[in-house]
């Protein structure tokens, strides 16, 4: 793998982590929290878009999956905060195990449908079970505390725990890639038949990394539930899984950084034009998608990189899926 | 002779019409995902957004034209074709060299934005849309009460999907618009513009979900959401069916709608899950789909 800009390094670690710590003494703690959550969010679609190239149009099922599952388990079984968290997650994998089963069956844009629909059937069945609270939600979920020893009620508190367990989520991702697995992901996405050919089962490789992609995603989800305490329908509605294709597509396909500033962008978007234009946010991200996928399919960090590369007159062009 | 297996026959019965005038719309939605699948390689997310805008330009054409529904009946389709084919000419034309994948996020922004400005102008609240005269009112079957336009919807809508068959199996018109399918780059050099015949396909297509859409506004409610809610059922409705042909997309799409109806007498809870459950036990049985081929 070549170096790029926004390769890991050691260095670069350390300085992305002093400037997330410093996010606190800058802004609100809790949009700070929200922009981490969703970035753990894309960075894990993007271990299924970006790397093994399936196309999960459904992964908000997982996001919610998990907050519902951590907000009952904190609410109503009173449970502590990280077995809480681990649950959420966990039942996610468990629907992505179910899921990924059935989804992998087929390819390509039959794969985006069937993760979709899958997804949709879920939305119908928060909206039904008992325990979801139906158009209500989950509300007023207690945070808990930390090992019974750090209280989460502060904010900026909070935020480091939440910016540890993203860290924790990134780091698997990072594993994931840079391991022998990781390598057969990448040969799937570039060539199914030659992977298959070479006696690869691409479809438990699939499988796997769609379970790993959806317990994180499901990790995001139990994290969020203690940032907003609530978990409502709105979290496994398909729009969200559309923002999540979207912060990927913005912040650069097959990087690893990308979809954490991709989930930046939106957020924090999100967040600025609510009050002021309303009911007109959905058109904007509807024009940013459209103008993403025309003329910006590279995405931020795929466009740095690129810039990058000609700022030092690097003559291996073409490929611009470093990172 | 009013109970069957402890069901009322009559709500059974009842149900029974509505899952064909529902399975009737995803006939005339699949058959249009179907042609443009085949010929753009787009599946065409926007779908449902087209359908809504039927729908929409009906309701607008009654309350501020003073349109009767007749006219709207012929006049919108071809209103949403036109839109369509703009649509086609100034985004999507740029993509058809990439990943089937692009495809579906282009329309998939395309389909946000056009819900988005039906949701700023009208809000998400349903509009009523009155069953045209002539239309209301039913027959009394001795088994059951058939009201005039569900049975309405049935017949224009199958007489509107044989249409469509007919266009594109029998006619020249549609042997190009197969031959171009095929192989676009033969046609072309037979001297057919196949640039011409995509963007026809894509009106077409579009122009389809604006007439379910029409259909559909006196029976379902007129508003912003009604199209992304179908379109999500009518891709499992594709998956379950394939992409293969028109005849297996009538036959898929009619044949849910009833399954679907059933359980709304039976067991009401899972009715709205129901397509989907089907979904995932024909990808496990079947995993091309019941008339598919895998492409």
């Amino acid at each position: 793998m070549t170096e790029t800009f926004l390769t890991i390094n050691r260095v670069r670690i350390v300085v992305l982590l002093a400037l997330a710590m410093a996010v606190p003494f800058v802004t609100y703690p809790v949009l700070g929290m929200t922009v981490l959550c969703f970035g753990l969010f894309a960075c894990s679609f993007n271990l299924l878009l970006g790397y093994t190239g399936l196309l999960s149009f459904g992964h908000a099922t997982f996001l919610g999956t998990a907050a519902y599952v951590t907000a009952h388990a904190l609410k109503a079984w009173e449970l502590p905060t990280l077995p809480s968290l681990a649950l959420g997650a966990g039942a996610a994998a468990l629907l992505g195990a179910v899921f990924g089963l059935i989804a992998i069956r087929r390819h390509g844009i039959y794969f985006a449908m069937v993760t979709l629909a899958l997804a949709q059937m879920m939305f119908f069945v928060f909206l039904k079970a008992p325990f979801t609270g139906g158009e209500d939600g989950l509300q007023g979920v207690p945070r808990g505390s930390l090992f019974g020893l750090i209280d989460l009620s502060d904010d900026t508190t909070l935020y480091y725990v939440v910016l540890a367990i993203v860290v924790f989520g990134l780091w698997v991702i990072h594993r994931a890639i840079h391991s022998p697995f990781g390598e057969v992901l990448k040969a799937i996405r570039e060539n199914e038949a030659r992977v298959t050919s070479l006696g690869y089962d691409v479809a438990r490789y699939k499988l796997l990394a769609f379970v790993l992609s959806a317990g994180l995603a499901g990790l995001a989800g139990a994290t969020k539930v203690l940032v907003f305490k609530f978990a409502t329908l709105a979290d496994v509605h398909w729009h969200v899984s559309g923002e999540v294709v979207l912060m990927t597509l913005l912040g650069g396909v097959g990087t690893v950084i990308g979809p954490m500033l991709g989930a930046g962008v939106v957020v924090v978007l999100q967040n600025e034009l609510a009050d002021k234009v309303g009911s007109f946010v959905t058109i904007i991200i509807g024009v940013i998608f459209i103008l993403c996928v025309l003329i910006f399919r590279r995405g931020i960090a795929g466009e740095l990189n690129e810039l990058r590369r000609r700022v030092l007159g690097d003559a291996r062009s073409g490929s611009a899926d470093g990172g | 002779m009013t109970e069957i297996f402890g069901f009322p026959i009559q709500a059974l019965m009842g149900q029974l019409v509505l899952g064909l005038v529902n399975g009737s719309f995803y006939a005339m939605l699949s058959i249009g995902l179907s042609v443009i699948f085949g010929m753009l390689n787009i599946i065409n997310f926007a779908h449902g957004a087209f359908y809504m805008i039927g729908a929409f330009l009906a309701w607008m054409g009654l309350y501020y034209w003073g349109i009767s529904y007749w006219w709207s009946l012929i006049l919108v389709p071809l209103a949403v074709a036109l839109i369509g084919i703009a649509v086609e000419r100034t985004l999507l034309q740029w993509i058809y060299k990439l990943d089937h994948l692009y495809g579906l996020l282009l329309t998939f922004g395309i389909a946000l934005v056009i819900e988005g400005m039906f949701r700023h102008w009208f809000g998400v609240a349903g509009q009523p849309f009155d069953v045209p005269e002539g239309l209301t009112g039913g027959f009394n079957l001795g088994f059951m009460f058939l009201p005039k336009y569900r049975a309405w919807v049935i017949v224009a809508s199958l007489t509107v999907c044989v249409g469509t068959w007919f266009i594109i199996e029998k006619t020249r018109l549609g042997s190009y618009l197969r031959a171009a399918t095929e192989n676009p780059k033969l046609t072309q050099a037979f001297g057919i513009n196949v640039p011409i015949m995509v963007m026809l396909i894509y009106g077409l297509g579009v122009g389809l979900a604006g007439f379910a859409g029409v259909l559909a506004a006196p029976v379902l409610q007129v508003s912003p959401l009604m199209g992304s809610n179908m379109i999500i059922v009518v891709f499992a409705v594709v998956v379950i069916g394939g992409m293969g042909s028109i005849v297996g997309s009538i036959a898929t799409g009619l044949m849910l709608g009833i399954v679907e109806a059933i359980p709304k007498v039976l067991y009401p809870e899972i009715s709205s899950t129901m397509v989907f459950i089907i979904m995932a036990i024909v990808l496990l049985l079947r995993p091309a789909g019941l008339f598919g081929k895998e492409r």
